[in-house]
């Protein structure tokens, strides 16, 4: 009787609880691993094309969608059974996008063509390609969802480009090679990161949307090269109060106060750290570590890291299932 | 492609206000390339093509005009292939005919006497070829940037790796051509700057004639082993030939079994074609589908001049030469090129900052400079003569 007992308390514990999954890309592994944000145990790991790099989640937590950059194509999975359901037009070289918060349509970036491709993630179909700057990268989506940005590498510049008629309206220069965009929660400050430049650009958005650049974030860590600080992933707290920057092949995680714009810490975590996710209730952090093939738990209040899990060779994105 | 966005990049250059400052500028730029008499090279891989250099610059104006158009700037890159004789006054008129910005393709010499006729006409050259040191020292001009490394950088760029190994007892094999001794002693420079010994310098004499033969390797296989016998104990091979004559030929056929580099085996190369870090497939898959080739170093390092020109513009919102010279040389200029970290100018001899790719013609074995050598600029002046060692006094 009793390990029989046993395995039904077992079983009622496992399915009660609605654990969230962290799912990591591996660009050089061709795969994504999953992770139960709960243990930090690894459930599995899958083939999802080929140099998978950007990745997310529908907002009802059901779909991932990977960017299979050498496959031209975003590939779509479930997130329960992780079987590949279908895959989207993308345009060439997909390397990230930025989902609208309603679920669709999905923004990308194509890296060889100059091109933002927006597509529809219902009928399938291309709604539109929008020629930006050279190597475009970074995608985000202004929270009320009137701006869509992409950071073009080799042009330096965040474009704006309205969801409505698909043109760009503003352009601001960055540093060398912009990365990443990140919007506050409330639409008013954008972040950009540029790798080679070092810095983070601070873009404030007026009531219209007009960016004007306010400052740049720049970054000292004693004991490291200033060529090695190379600020990549930007996640900023719902609240707006601390700022998170992945420092590339500086190994560390900056932590930026959301009033003064200061810098306040650096969190030492894995190396060449790229991209980073919140968990749903923000008490964790996790970046994904391309060349020590792992994943940190920044512990968020702490401000400090707890854990560092294995994945697959070179991860690169992470994306964390909603609530 | 381009023709069905024809109409969308006119909406977003014309009828939107930029938060850039936007009006319109037009640069225009040239690509000089002197065409010397040479022999066939060893490998029928180290050909050159037809567009060499040029296919760079259809690249950048590509790029340049691509962030141009959010900004109202235009670029504008002519091309052209000259005889010695004819390089400087071609240069010249390139200047007159309003082309300020001339990037050369030529040997030391050739370059210097361009530059003096550029210079006339209010012009700037960037050097995307000789890597002679004297231009960067003694020789230097102020109108002249050095977009290509000079030789003790190279050599710096091979000499740290080697220490970085542990390898630090070189056997030096020198050419006997005025280009073969300048490299030789940029690496007898560099042994000296990082604590190698070289312990032991042999000169391969030039005795003409052609380079490749059918019977070539048999007659390689016989002659150089003895050629590179009874040496002292040694690590490594640095192979000093400016004028690709022999060091294809010393892998696999020395006495001793060692690795060479330098001008065989691991050499130093600003870019090739299987460099896929820091973004550089997005650079190979843009020109490959331009050109329909592999990039040579000449190609990059137009490419990388002609983006110099375009950043600065960029930055600067001006096309006046010596607002963009001020800016490219003051520590506000910094450029992606692929490389890791951002290259810039040294102020003091208008030579560009860069890593060094080590290549083995098949992959990046490693990029220098290495780990743990310091400097307190930069790490990147580990590579080539500092400032406190230069001659040059035109940048003062």
């Amino acid at each position: 009787m009793k390990p029989l007992l046993l395995t039904t308390a077992l079983v009622i514990a496992a399915t009660s609880v609605s654990a969230n999954r962290a799912f990591v890309s591996n660009e050089r592994g061709n795969t994504v691993t999953v992770i139960d944000t709960d243990t930090w145990q690894v459930e599995t790991e899958f083939f999802a094309g080929n140099r998978p790099r950007g990745i997310t989640v529908s907002p009802d937590g059901t779909l991932l969608y990977v960017c299979a950059s050498d496959d031209d194509q975003v590939k779509v999975f479930s997130t329960e059974t992780f079987e590949e359901l279908y895959s989207l037009p993308s345009g060439p070289d997909p390397e990230l996008f930025t989902l609208h918060p309603s679920g669709n349509p999905l923004y990308i970036a194509n890296e060889d063509d100059n091109l933002v491709t927006v597509t529809d993630t219902e009928s399938h179909t291309v709604l539109a390609e929008i020629p930006v700057g050279v190597e475009p990268e970074g995608m985000a989506i202004s929270p009320d969802t009137k701006f869509v940005i992409n950071t073009s590498e080799t042009t330096n510049m965040a474009h704006f480009i309205s969801t409505e008629d698909y043109e760009i309206k503003h352009n601001v220069l960055v540093d060398q090679r912009p990365r990443y965009a990140e919007y506050t929660p409330d639409g008013k400050r954008l972040f950009v990161s540029s790798e080679i430049g070092g810095t983070v650009s601070v873009i404030d958005i007026a009531e219209d949307g007009t960016p004007t650049l306010n400052k740049k974030i720049e970054f000292e860590v004693a004991g490291v090269l200033p060529e090695w600080l190379q600020p990549v992933g930007v996640k900023v707290t719902q609240d707006g109060s601390r700022i998170f920057v992945a420092l590339g092949p500086a190994n560390r995680v900056a932590v930026i106060d959301g009033e003064t714009l200061e810098v306040l810490d650096y969190i030492l975590v894995g190396q060449r750290v790229w991209q980073m996710a919140f968990t749903p209730d923000e008490a964790y952090l996790l970046t994904t570590n391309g060349n020590s093939n792992d994943i940190t738990v920044i512990d968020v209040a702490k401000e400090k890291a707890i854990q560092s899990i294995q994945v697959g060779q070179q991860p690169w994105g992470v994306v964390v299932t909603p609530n | 492609m381009r023709g069905r966005f024809g109409s969308w990049i006119l909406a977003s250059a014309l009828g939107l206000a930029n938060t850039v400052p936007a009006w319109a500028v037009d640069v225009k730029s040239a690509v000089l390339r002197v065409a010397y008499q040479e022999l066939l090279p060893i490998s029928r891989f180290d050909l050159k093509p037809q567009d060499l250099g040029f296919a760079g610059a259809a690249l950048a104006d590509e790029d340049n005009s691509t962030t141009g158009r959010f900004l109202g700037h235009t670029y504008e890159t002519v091309t052209q292939s000259v005889a010695p004789e004819e390089a400087a006054s071609a240069a010249a008129e390139l200047v007159a005919q309003g082309v300020p910005y001339v990037v050369v393709i030529a040997n030391g010499e050739d370059t210097a006497r361009i530059s003096d006729t550029v210079a006339e006409a209010g012009g700037i050259v960037l050097n995307a070829g000789a890597r002679d040191n004297a231009l960067r020292g003694q020789g230097c001009r102020k109108n002249l940037l050095h977009i290509a490394p000079s030789n003790d950088m190279s050599a710096d760029a091979v000499a740290q790796f080697a220490m970085w190994k542990k390898w630090p007892r070189w056997v030096l094999v020198e050419g006997s051509n005025p280009a073969d001794q300048e490299l030789g002693q940029s690496y007898k420079r560099a042994a000296q700057k990082f604590g190698a010994k070289i312990v032991e310098t042999r000169i391969f004499e030039d005795t003409g004639g052609t380079r490749r033969t059918d019977s070539g390797h048999v007659l390689v296989q016989r002659q150089l082993p003895t050629f590179m016998q009874d040496l002292p104990r040694h690590d490594v091979v640095m192979a000093a030939d400016g004028s690709d004559y022999f060091a294809a030929y010393l892998p696999y056929h020395m006495w001793d079994p060692r690795p060479v580099m330098g001008a065989a085996g691991l050499r130093p190369v600003t870019f090739h074609p299987a460099h896929e870090a820091w973004g550089a497939t997005q650079f190979h898959t843009r020109f490959e589908d331009l050109t329909g080739r592999y990039v040579h170093e000449e190609d990059y390092e137009v490419w990388l001049a002609l983006r110099v020109i375009g950043e600065a513009v960029t930055r600067t919102g001006s096309n006046d030469p010596e607002t963009l010279r001020q800016y490219i040389l003051s520590e506000d200029f910094e450029l992606a090129a692929f490389k890791g970290q951002k290259v810039t100018f040294r102020d003091w001899n208008g030579q560009m900052r860069q890593p060094i790719l080590l290549y083995d013609d098949h992959i990046t074995v490693s990029v220098s400079p290495q780990d743990g050598f310091l400097h307190q600029t930069s790490p990147l002046d580990t590579l080539g003569q500092d400032r406190a060692e230069s001659a040059c006094t035109a940048f003062q």
